[in-house]
């Protein structure tokens, strides 16, 4: 769910052969999907391999800061959700690795690359989780963003990318409303409730913003992604519809927005917002947010820690292999 | 076997799932597992959380033989001139009716 | 305490899967491998939706406005009355998966057994769990199966977490006078009835998986009665804090 544009840098177009790159070109221009034996450029390979892998490393990163709140959901109902919403996540990552490996990068390889920093993922994870409003806020808010995001991708000129978007943005139908409900509910509730709620909205709101990346005329994009019908809406458009849709969801529940200069533009009928601090932005992605360490360090530690499992079932799969010849041979 | 030894990786496997009798098996996506037993549980428990299938097929990924794409004119377009293979091909006045 | 026997016996399976459950959710983001977080979400999930079930049963056969929520939320150590089993820390993914056997082993018989109870919210209840469990004893056990008989590591690491924990699969078995009463009645079902099925279970798992069965040490037990391990208490600690923090707010 939780991609972000600007992680992405397109690759120059290195010097390939014009024939097919002009026919893959029409191909994608006619909105046929690029399957993965097909013929690609390289950089467009490479572009859609960060991209997706980033996308994974996101999601499982993305566990951890409501994984936080399992154990601590104040009511069994919520605690199933949340279960249930995180366990999505897991699974999203994993249905974006297998499309990033189909086009030719194994799982493990990403993984390397996250553990050993070399990949970003969303730096909306490197945010602390500090009061049960968070999970709300993260619910209704940065899945609110990354729903904006991901529809436009189901429609990616990479088949399998786009059919892992579309089963993740069917399972992801839920995501958002249980967070908004979890606002709601903290809206309506004691004081000290709703003031949980308001302080959430106010730590959670400037980083989903943030999340479509930099403006587009900071934008690092070429027209590339675009031409290739990976990308198909500009940073700042999302970012409005967003914005957009979220505000009068706040004002419903009678919080309000960190932003003394959001406001209505009746001529545009959109919000007008603030200033974005980008030096925050690329602080946080450039590793030093409250909780990229603690993140990377947890991530690491599961894959660590879990080495001998795997090595144990890789063991016991080629014992039983070679029990099943022995005893083949044995037969004859 | 020293310290130093890169992992091995656990093999890739294809998950096919059958939505409902009376349908056939639709390739839902791929997982890791070292042996069929487990990739058919972790296809179960990935692929399935949402009463999506009845039956499950896993197939390890290197067991499929693909065309290759490059071949596609070779291997699919001498059938697309074959239109008399489709009924619209054949005139039949209307007031025969459907045939 | 003025319980009926079958709020008890509710009671007891109700926080069983609960405190079971809630183990499984701690390892959500960190297991071994991506495909094994969703297995251990199932299972978690699984076990959550029973303890609902159960506490929803419980609080009407109470009848004084007790919810699930109360229930788990609101009780302190000594009233809860899982078996010690199920509160045990996690430890490795080798302690976790022999204690899901060890446990779904016996959840599944029993609630096969609690089918055809007198009670038929029960028997309702039971029908849809002993489904769940039935797949918790295939998956906890193929994986049994493979770090036994995996590498050295693996095995070493198995066995001491079976050496650990078979103290406790005593008190699975173990009935008081609440439960005689219930199963007199037809309404619940004999643990002692069950063990002959769960040692098949078990003992057939353990020599596939090249691991020894401990010899039976001193039982472990008392969690039925209230009596519990330290890390009961910190279990609490930590899924109650809201509901404690913040007194009578909904969420």
């Amino acid at each position: 769910m939780y991609t972000q544009a600007l992680n992405v840098k397109d690759e120059p177009a290195a010097a390939g052969d014009p024939v097919l790159e002009a026919r893959f070109q029409a191909h994608v221009d006619a909105e046929l999907k690029i399957e993965p034996n097909d013929w690609m450029p390289e950089g467009y390979r490479k572009t859609l391999t960060r991209q997706i892998s980033q996308h994974a490393h996101s999601e499982i990163v993305g566990m951890l800061p409501e994984g936080n709140w399992i154990t601590r959901a104040p009511t069994l109902r919520r605690k199933a959700a949340l279960l249930a919403k995180v366990q999505d996540e897991g699974g999203h990552g994993l249905y974006l690795y297998s499309a990033a490996e189909t086009l030719g990068t194994s799982r493990e390889q990403m993984f390397e690359q996250l553990l050993s920093g070399k990949a970003k993922y969303s730096s909306i994870f490197n945010y602390p989780t500090l009061t049960w409003a968070d999970i709300g806020a993260i619910g209704w808010l940065v899945d609110g963003a990354a729903i904006m995001n991901q529809i436009p991708l189901c429609r990616c000129s990479y088949g399998p990318y786009a059919r892992a978007m579309i089963r993740i943005c069917k399972e992801e139908s839920f995501h958002q409303r249980q967070g908004y409900e979890i606002m709601m509910t903290l809206a309506r509730g004691t004081p000290e409730q709703k003031a949980m709620a308001q302080d959430a909205l106010n730590r959670w709101w400037w980083p989903s913003v943030m999340m479509f990346g930099p403006s587009d005329s900071d934008s690092q994009h070429s027209d590339q992604t675009m031409r290739w019908k990976i990308k198909r809406f500009s940073n700042d458009d999302l970012r409005q519809k967003f914005i957009d849709a979220t505000v009068p969801q706040g004002h419903f529940i009678g919080l309000e927005f960190p932003d003394k200069d959001l406001k209505f533009n009746e001529e545009t009928k959109h919000w007008d917002f603030g200033e974005i601090d980008w030096t925050e932005f690329k602080r946080v992605i450039a590793g030093d947010g409250p909780c990229n360490k603690q993140r990377m360090k947890q991530r690491r530690a599961a894959h660590d820690n879990g080495r001998w499992v795997r090595e144990a079932a890789l063991a016991y799969a080629e014992k039983r292999r070679n029990r099943e010849a022995a005893a083949k041979i044995a037969a004859e | 076997m020293t310290e130093q030894k890169t992992e091995q990786h656990w093999p890739l496997w294809e998950v096919f799932i059958r939505s409902k009798n009376g349908l056939s098996h639709r390739h839902a996506g791929s997982l890791h597992a070292t042996d069929a037993t487990m990739a058919l549980q972790a296809a179960r428990d990935v692929y399935t959380r949402r009463g999506e299938g009845l039956s499950i097929w896993v197939v390890p990924s290197n067991a499929i033989t693909a065309s290759d794409p490059t071949d596609k004119d070779v291997m699919f377009e001498p059938s697309e001139s074959k239109i008399y293979r489709h009924p619209t091909f054949y005139d039949i006045p209307d007031e025969v009716g459907h045939m | 305490m003025h319980e009926t026997p079958l709020f008890s016996y509710a009671l007891r399976l109700a926080d069983n899967a609960l405190i079971l459950g809630h183990r499984m959710s701690e390892w959500i983001g960190h297991s071994p491998v991506l495909e094994e977080d969703l297995a251990l979400g199932n299972m978690g999930l699984d076990l959550i939706g029973q303890a609902r079930a159960f506490y929803a049963y419980a609080g009407e056969i109470e009848g004084k406005g007790r919810d699930e929520d109360k229930l788990a939320y609101l009780r302190d150590a000594k009233d809860w009355r899982n078996v010690l089993l199920v509160e045990q820390p996690n430890g490795d993914f080798a302690a976790t998966m022999i204690r899901q056997l060890l446990f779904a082993a016996y959840a599944h018989p029993l609630y096969a057994a609690l089918t055809k109870s007198k009670d038929a919210s029960l028997a309702a209840i039971a029908a849809k769990a002993e489904k769940e469990m039935a797949y918790h004893v295939r998956h906890s056990g193929e994986w049994v199966i493979r770090l036994g008989d995996g590498t050295e590591e693996s095995h070493e690491r198995a066995q001491a977490a079976l050496d650990e924990l078979y103290a406790y699969s005593t008190e699975l078995f173990e009935s008081d006078d609440v439960e005689r009463a219930l199963i007199d009645a037809g309404i619940a079902a004999d643990p002692a009835a069950l063990r002959p099925e769960w040692e098949r279970t078990v003992n057939h798992i353990f020599s596939e998986a090249t691991l020894k069965t401990p010899p039976q040490s001193f039982a472990q037990t008392g969690g039925r009665t209230g009596r519990h391990s330290e890390h009961l208490g910190y279990i609490l600690a930590d899924m109650q804090f809201l509901q404690r923090t913040y007194p009578g707010a909904a969420w």
